[in-house]
């Protein structure tokens, strides 16, 4: 199911992106790119300041059963991010981001 | 036996294969299994050893004895010197050598012996020495890196002047004598040169690379079976090497006879406990680390913000990578701080990456924090040298082939030399401000209990609510205070269990009372409650002065349950007393002047408690039906249908006074009426309340507001009503109470019966209140057991 996993710095860069390698990655980073203007889309839609990330996800093209995926993805980014070792801006190279997201990209595929 | 002469060399020989073999420590007889183990490892037939155990006579006692040992001793000898097994021949074969035992753990026995003898011979015949017993009880734990271990302290045995070494500080271990057995063609081994104050590791890491040819060499001594246990460094680097330093300390001191039993005992112990665990940190790293710890944080259960220890890790020279992901690794509870266990593992990573060591994927069983806090291994003095980071220059880790040297093996030089330490040096790798994480999260306890407010159900308050009211009008009869009292210790207990299930303090919800109402709640237990109410009570006949403070509704009522009944009830005990005081006999003091003050206090308490007693036990009274008093009830119902109060009052035969019934009138009215008719119940009462002369009107009626929303929220609401109007029943029926104060014996009796009946209502009430209390706390424990369940997969 989940074929690409990105994810995207504020600056619009990939801080992280893998895909599975069926798939031709060009293509996916192009639909990746794609959906960052639809989410921007959405921000600007927004009235209020608060960024729901979750409602975001929400709104876009997933489904609400990929949630669970998001939440973990989501941590495992806030656990990259809580290293003092990682600079913000740098790509994601923990492994153990990588595991999990490989973790997950399995188990929905 | 025949006497046997042993020369000093067999003497020392045979007492240490005794003493090997006695590991009971019986010093008197050796276990039988040992002795066929070493016998067996002599590599003698069968039947020579029973030959020679029947000589020695152990066939014939049963056991080894010293003596019987030392024979079977010199018989080995002798027949592996091939000589005839002969009883006398014990004695006459001249320059026996000594009995040889080939085996793996035998290898240091065999060394041994071979140091025992001068002879050089024996140290090529004798493929190992016997360790001292101690020692041998260590190889005995063998791990496989105990062997391993082997060839290198033949290789350092053969360093003549090198001193061993050893993590722990321990003496020089042997006398550079016992080496001389081990002396081996395999000079290569031994003339390694020493690099620095290390001499003990290098020859080791020599040792592994040349571990095969240190094989070799030893197999050229030793009979080949041990060499089968021996696990050459070269295999398993990452099993041994980290506990090479314990097993070498180890061998060096077993190679010496005189080992204190204290240190081998810590030998012994680290040796199982780091058997096959290369990540396991050893007391001294342990508390190298606890003293790096404690630079920069002083206190150890403390933490370290992410931003210094990625600036101390930094200085390790390791790249950001790498150290990112020992981060990871050992930040256990992902909250952006170390605490000291794993501090403690980052720094065992970061010494184990700069030693060569591949990082893990996961972190080490051994490295893991443990949950509760490890003491500080304090027993192990401070390392000398380097607690800060030597300003020497970095080196190259030793080459990160599978021959690198432990960890373990490093640690020493950490101590004791800088060479191989990797400087720290000052600069800071990154300049950029890292995002502060908020380190102050609570590391994963399960020790910490939970501690949170949890919703007091209001079924147990209203229940207490209920009984408190149904006391104060029930009960002002016989026995007013007695019943009263033993309530007020009933409720208070409950009233302690759920304040210590539900509860901070008691004083909380006694300050939600004096929060919320007009008059000034004391926060005191009920009993100071009922003192000051007896003292009103005995102070004023007056109407006003009595009246106890109405039962606060206040906010909290629904969660102060318990205390807030106890407000209630001890409101109602003053008020009963008041009432009781106009009572007969029973009832201690109140004169007759209080009875008119009395009932007219008693009457809007008796509202009150009505109200609040009814709204409050939607599952009070199980059986309310089976209450007695229906007839008064009846009457009271009949009175209830009046709207007049004053008519209701005069139906009612024993009621007070149309003014007096009018409250508990409405009470019963809005009682049995739907619960949710708050309203009516407010109206009325302020109503009643005015009527009377008390100021209880404001208070009871959010009281009962709130108490009915509550009562809504329980889903007894439809005993509600029945209950209640039972209740009313029994609580209309005793304001009736006082003005049989001045009626015959028979009112007396009957308001007697009344009580009794109350209490009975009461108890059931306690019990099932009881029960209900068991359940809550149960779901409480079963709910707090999920939430400790899926805490740990927040993250996931």
């Amino acid at each position: 199911m989940a074929v690409c996993i990105a994810v995207i710095a504020k600056e619009n860069y990939p801080l992280y992106i893998r895909s599975t390698p069926t798939e031709n990655k060009l293509k996916f980073h192009y639909m990746v790119h794609t959906s960052l203007d639809v989410v921007d889309e959405k921000i600007s839609a927004m009235g209020k300041a608060l960024v729901d990330q979750r409602e975001l996800y929400l709104g876009l093209l997933y489904p609400t059963e990929d949630y669970k995926m998001f939440r973990k993805l989501h941590n495992s980014y806030t656990d990259v991010m809580c290293n003092p070792f990682y600079n913000p801006g740098d790509r994601i190279q923990s492994r153990a981001f990588d595991n999990m997201v490989t973790s997950m990209m399995i188990q929905v595929c | 036996m025949e006497g046997l002469t042993l020369s000093d060399a067999e003497q020392k020989y045979y007492s240490d294969l005794f003493s090997y073999c006695d590991i009971e420590s019986t010093k008197k007889v050796v276990v039988n299994g040992r002795v066929l183990e070493l016998f067996r490892a002599a590599q003698l037939p069968n039947d020579v050893v029973l030959q020679i155990m029947e000589l020695c006579g152990a066939t014939r006692l049963g056991y080894f004895g010293r003596s019987q040992f030392y024979i079977a001793l010199k018989l080995v000898a002798v027949a592996q010197s091939g000589f005839p097994l002969r009883v006398e021949s014990i004695n006459t074969v001249k320059d026996l050598p000594l009995p040889r035992f080939v085996a793996s753990k035998n290898e240091q026995e065999s060394r041994h012996a071979a140091s025992y003898s001068s002879d050089s011979e024996n140290q090529g015949s004798y493929s190992g020495v016997i360790p001292p017993p101690p020692g041998r009880g260590q190889v005995k734990k063998g791990s496989v890196s105990h062997d391993t271990v082997q060839p290198r302290t033949s290789a350092d045995a053969q360093e003549p002047a090198s001193p061993v070494v050893s993590p722990q500080q321990s003496p020089p271990t042997s006398p550079h004598t016992w080496r001389k057995h081990s002396r081996h063609p395999s000079g290569g081994n031994s003339e390694r040169p020493l690099a620095g104050p290390g001499p003990f590791w290098s020859p080791f890491g020599e040792a592994q690379s040349g571990s095969s040819a240190g094989d070799a060499v030893w197999s050229g001594h030793s009979p080949p079976p041990p060499q089968e246990n021996w696990v050459s460094f070269a295999d398993t680097p990452p099993t041994s090497t980290l506990l090479t330093m314990h097993p070498a300390s180890v061998q060096d001191q077993t190679t010496v006879r005189t080992v204190a039993s204290a240190t081998t005992a810590i030998e012994i112990r680290r040796q199982s406990s780091s058997y096959d665990d290369p990540w396991k940190i050893t007391d001294e790293q342990r508390q190298y680390y606890v003293n790096q710890f404690k630079t920069i944080q002083p206190d150890l259960n403390g933490f370290i913000p992410g931003s210094a220890a990625k600036e101390f890790f930094t200085k390790s020279k390791l790249p950001i990578l790498e150290l990112s992901h020992i981060w990871e690794l050992s930040d256990f509870d992902k909250d952006g701080a170390l605490t000291l266990d794993e501090f403690c593992a980052a720094f065992h990573l970061v010494v184990a990456r700069k030693n060569g060591y591949d990082l893990p994927e996961k972190l080490p069983e051994s490295l893991m924090p443990k949950l509760i806090d490890l003491e500080d291994s304090a027993d192990v003095g401070d390392q000398p040298g380097e607690v800060g980071y030597s300003g020497s220059p970095a080196e190259a880790p030793p080459s990160k082939s599978p021959s690198m040297p432990s960890l373990n093996q490093t640690w020493p030089e950490l101590n004791q030399s800088s060479e191989q330490w990797e400087t720290f040096s000052e600069r800071s790798s990154s300049s950029q401000t890292l995002t502060q994480f908020d380190s102050n999260i609570a590391p994963a306890d399960p020790d910490t209990a939970i501690v949170h407010p949890v919703p007091i159900r209001m079924t147990p308050s209203k229940i207490h609510m209920q009984e408190m009211e149904l006391k104060r009008t029930g009960s002002d009869h016989t026995n007013p205070t007695s019943p009263l009292l033993v309530k007020p210790s009933d409720l208070s207990e409950e009233n302690k269990i759920n304040s210590s299930v539900k509860f901070a303090s008691g004083n909380t919800v006694a300050d939600g009372y004096s929060s919320s109402d007009s008059f000034t709640s004391d926060p005191e237990q009920i009993g100071s409650n009922v003192t000051r109410q007896r003292s009103h009570s005995g102070t004023s006949p007056d109407n006003t002065a009595p009246p106890p403070p109405p039962p606060r509704p206040q906010p909290s009522h629904s969660r102060s349950s318990s205390l807030d009944m106890n407000r209630t009830f001890t409101v109602t005990t003053g008020q009963q007393q008041a009432g009781v005081v106009a009572h007969p006999p029973a009832v201690p003091p109140r004169p007759q002047p209080s009875q008119a003050p009395g009932p007219a206090v008693h009457r809007p308490v008796d509202a009150d408690g009505l109200i609040t007693h009814t709204s409050t036990s939607p599952q009070q009274i199980p059986e309310q039906p089976n209450f007695a008093d229906f007839s008064q009830f009846e009457v009271f119902a009949a009175s209830n249908v009046n709207e007049e109060q004053d008519d209701e009052a005069e139906k009612h035969p024993e009621v007070l006074p149309a003014e007096k019934a009018s409250d508990p009138a409405s009470s019963l009215r809005v009682a049995k009426t739907d619960s949710k008719t708050e309203e009516k119940t407010a109206a009325s009462a302020p109503a009643n309340v005015s009527k009377g002369t008390t100021p209880l009107a404001p208070p009871p009626k959010p009281v009962r507001r709130r108490l009915k929303s509550e009562d809504e929220l329980r889903p007894e609401v439809d005993e509600h009503t029945q209950k209640t109007g039972v209740l009313a029943a029994v609580l209309a029926s005793q304001p009736s109470i006082p003005r049989s104060v001045g009626k015959d014996k028979k009112a007396i009796q009957a308001s007697i019966r009344r009580n009794k009946e109350t209490n009975t209502v009461l108890a059931r009430l306690n019990s099932e209140l009881q029960q209900q209390l068991k359940d809550v706390l149960e779901e409480r424990i079963s709910l707090e057991v999920q939430l400790e369940q899926l805490r740990p997969f927040s993250h996931l």
